[in-house]
């Protein structure tokens, strides 16, 4: 990417500042986003940022075209505009999608609902009510008494085993940008460790790397 | 639409991959005047006659093909060295050779819009094919021979590679690791037949019995 600080635009008056960085940090969110199997915590700085520019320059490129500037240049701002607002967009998408497939199991856990955003929650929350009540009156209600929970697969059922939850023993791919050394097995079983250079790809259970990822060490491909 | 892939075949989508490979640096030589683009994605250009200049693989490719400037392919991308590393290739049987993560994606979208500026193009776009199935091929018979663990590593595979064989190898990780956990020393007589059921998307070759 080309490395900038301040730059200011010719006609258009809006600053990019460090934009460079930004876009480059979205198409990571994006892409650890697709590829971990649960959600993953809200980038909410990083989106406003993304939406404001993104409208700074739709702006501008209307702009572009009412004055008569020349057709070229406003296709290729439209192209980056475009590239842009995909990312967001998919970055969203693929969000809701989790939220929708784990719908009871991230409001029931505290950890994935603190990584939605406000929305999201929100979401979440009429999602899983409609959900709830479309169940109860299509199904559930006339189940024998012991059976109508729609988080419980029966009243004797100790935990709510009809919730399903995100698979975290998957599989991913995932590359380090530092040093890294990893517990491959969790407490009390064989301490054995993997070690990644920077730069080492790796096919990797997704636990393993959790950490790292949330921390920036490690990025998903 | 946007964020839509069907998980189950594959995280990413062909184009998925392209369009990350798209943000990659390349030279290119201008052949008209323009000025400093500044983009969300960051600052390019000035644009003079015959000063090459760098800008990632999209912009190139719009300018291309309004015929607005030409190519310089990367210097990874000649006859010599692309020989070089065929060959390397094809001696070693379980190690890959450095080539750029987006090799694949680079390649393809020059051959398609930029091939009159690339010397040799025949010579080279044959090279690039050869590598890719030499690297397949190997990634394929490699792929036979994990051994159950967490983790597995892969150097120099390049973005397209993987997301071909991220399907398979996680399903058969996945069987490997539920079957070679600690706890799991009962499941040991069934183990067998239920790594073929898994594995089952792949022409079958004999895994290794445990």
């Amino acid at each position: 990417m080309a490395s900038n600080s301040e730059t200011r635009g010719s006609s258009a008056d809006y600053e990019t500042m460090m934009s460079a960085s930004d876009v480059e940090l979205l198409k990571r969110a994006w892409r650890n986003e697709k590829a971990a199997p649960e959600i993953l915590q809200y980038e909410g700085a990083l989106v406003e940022r993304a939406k404001e520019q993104i409208e700074l320059v739709e702006e501008s490129v209307e702009d572009y075209v009412e004055n008569g500037k020349d057709p070229l240049l406003v296709s290729l701002y439209q192209m980056d505009l475009d590239r842009t607002q995909f990312l967001l967009r998919s970055y969203l998408r693929v969000r809701l999608l989790k939220i929708e497939k784990f719908m009871f199991h991230n409001l029931k856990s505290e950890e994935a609902e603190r990584r939605l955003s406000e929305q999201e929650r929100v979401f979440a929350t009429k999602c899983a009510d409609d959900l709830a009540k479309h169940f109860e009156e299509t199904v559930l209600l006339k189940l024998p008494e012991n059976y109508q929970s729609v988080l419980k697969q029966s009243q004797i059922s100790e935990v709510d085993d009809m919730v399903p939850q995100p698979h975290l023993d998957t599989f991913v791919v995932c590359r380090s940008n530092n040093f890294v050394s990893l517990n491959l097995y969790e407490e009390g079983e064989s301490p054995e460790t993997v070690e990644m250079e920077r730069g080492d790809l790796y096919f990797i259970r997704y636990k393993i790397v959790k950490g790292a990822i949330e921390s920036g060490q490690i990025d998903l491909i | 639409m946007a964020g839509q892939t069907d998980p189950h075949i594959s995280l990413f989508s062909p184009q998925e991959v392209e369009f990350m490979a798209e943000d990659e640096l390349v030279e290119i030589v201008p052949n008209m005047n323009m000025e400093q683009l500044n983009f969300i994605s960051g600052d390019f250009g000035r644009f003079i006659p015959q000063i090459p200049t760098k800008v990632p693989l999209w912009l190139a490719v719009a300018l291309k093909r309004r015929g607005k400037c030409s190519f310089r392919p990367p210097g990874w991308m000649s006859v010599d060295n692309l020989t070089q590393i065929l060959e390397a290739e094809r001696e070693s049987q379980s190690t890959f050779q450095a080539l750029p993560f987006s090799y694949v994606e680079i390649a393809r979208l020059l051959f398609d819009h930029a091939h009159d500026d690339i010397p040799d193009k025949y010579m080279v776009r044959s090279l690039v094919e050869d590598i890719r199935d030499v690297r397949l091929h190997k990634l394929e018979t490699n792929l036979g021979s994990f051994q159950g663990t967490s983790a597995v590593k892969i150097s120099n595979v390049s973005a397209m590679e993987v997301n071909i064989v991220r399907p398979f190898v996680r399903r058969a990780l996945e069987a490997f690791y539920k079957h070679d956990k600690p706890e799991a020393d009962i499941d040991r007589d069934t183990r067998s037949s239920r790594q073929q059921r898994e594995a089952n998307n792949e022409p079958r070759r004999p895994l290794r019995q445990r």
